[in-house]
């Protein structure tokens, strides 16, 4: 039976439909999730997608890091669920404390829309054991407020564990501390990146490549990652 | 109703991009000598009374909701003298 992998919608969540497209392209079944529950229908991973939660008043997923079902969403992740923030989700579990650090807005105060070329450094993750360690990908990067901010300390200790996942390459496009683009908890199933993986999954929906135009898949290895390695071995 | 009041400031240490924008239209103003503009948060919230408890609550609720301690500071959480009217700052709530 195909993994089942829920997609939390949130008021303001813009991409959890294409969250869900990705789910199934990646082998896996998606299952729509509602912020307001409690429930997480006994789905086997959690992708936090992509938006502007709540108008992102108060800071950028504030206000849906106290949502209903993030109760239950803390307490998956700390029993292992392999859970994926994307962009908007990335600062709700940011929020949430399930990862370290904060998002800020952007170091040139503008919104950023643009293919952005990443770095995979951790390749033990749920979320990127798909992929060769140092590969360069290519994932579309849509975001106001991106900027990565931890303390020195935390900082250090990310990067002496190994906890930056996914690292800007060329350009550091918002700011962020160390070109830092995504980190893991400890444990290596909580995930959060401020690019969007979900748009780049499909053949002629993608960013642009060598070969054609729009025909980048870089993405979808992250949901694989997920639902056909670190799903099916459990 | 007495109004209680929480500042909430970005960290000191990091940049802030609204505030550096805002100084760079001062500076195209020609008023370039405000060298640095920082902007922060003023929440003010209203309750039927003011007591301790309701106090304490605002101190609690401006750590863990209003602020966001990895990228901002509690500056300020100014509580109404309900019996002369005046108000006071309790204590600078640097975090």
């Amino acid at each position: 039976m195909a993994p089942r992998v829920g997609v939390i919608t949130f008021p303001g969540s813009l991409d959890d439909r294409d969250a869900q497209r990705a789910v199934r392209l990646a082998g896996g079944e998606p299952v729509a999730l509602w912020h307001g529950s409690h429930s997480l229908e006994g789905v086997d991973a959690l992708v936090l997608p992509g938006g502007f939660s709540y108008g992102d008043y108060l800071r950028a997923g504030a206000i849906a890091s106290f949502s209903p079902i993030m109760e239950e969403v803390v307490d998956a992740a700390n029993k292992g669920m392999p859970v994926l923030g994307i962009c908007n989700g990335f600062q709700m579990l940011a929020e949430a404390h399930l990862l370290e650090g904060g998002l800020i807005r952007n170091s040139h105060g503008q919104f950023i829309c643009r293919d952005q070329v990443l770095r995979v450094e951790n390749t033990e993750t749920d979320w990127s054991r798909g992929y060769e360690q140092g590969q360069e990908i290519v994932i579309p990067l849509k975001n106001g407020e991106g900027g990565f901010m931890a303390s020195a300390e935390t900082i250090e200790r990310l990067e002496g564990e190994g906890r930056v996942v996914f690292r800007y390459v060329d350009v550091d496009p918002n700011g962020s501390l160390n070109a830092i683009a995504g980190i893991t908890n400890e444990r290596g199933n909580v995930v959060g990146l401020m690019p969007h993986p979900e748009h780049a999954v499909e053949e002629g929906f993608g960013p642009d490549t060598n070969a054609a135009m729009r025909n980048g898949t870089d993405g979808l290895t992250i949901f694989t990652s997920a639902i056909q390695h670190a799903l099916a071995s459990a | 109703m007495p109004t209680i009041v929480v500042e909430v400031m970005p960290k000191a240490e990091l940049l802030d991009p609204q505030g550096k924008a805002v100084a760079g239209a001062l500076h195209r103003l020609g008023k370039a000598h405000f060298t640095d503009v920082r902007i922060g948060k003023r929440f003010e919230l209203t309750v039927d009374e003011v007591t301790d408890e309701v106090v304490e609550e605002v101190r609690q609720l401006a750590a863990d909701m209003f602020s966001n301690s990895v990228i901002e500071d509690v500056v300020n959480i100014i509580v109404p003298e309900v019996s002369t009217g005046s108000t006071h700052g309790v204590a600078g709530e640097t975090h």
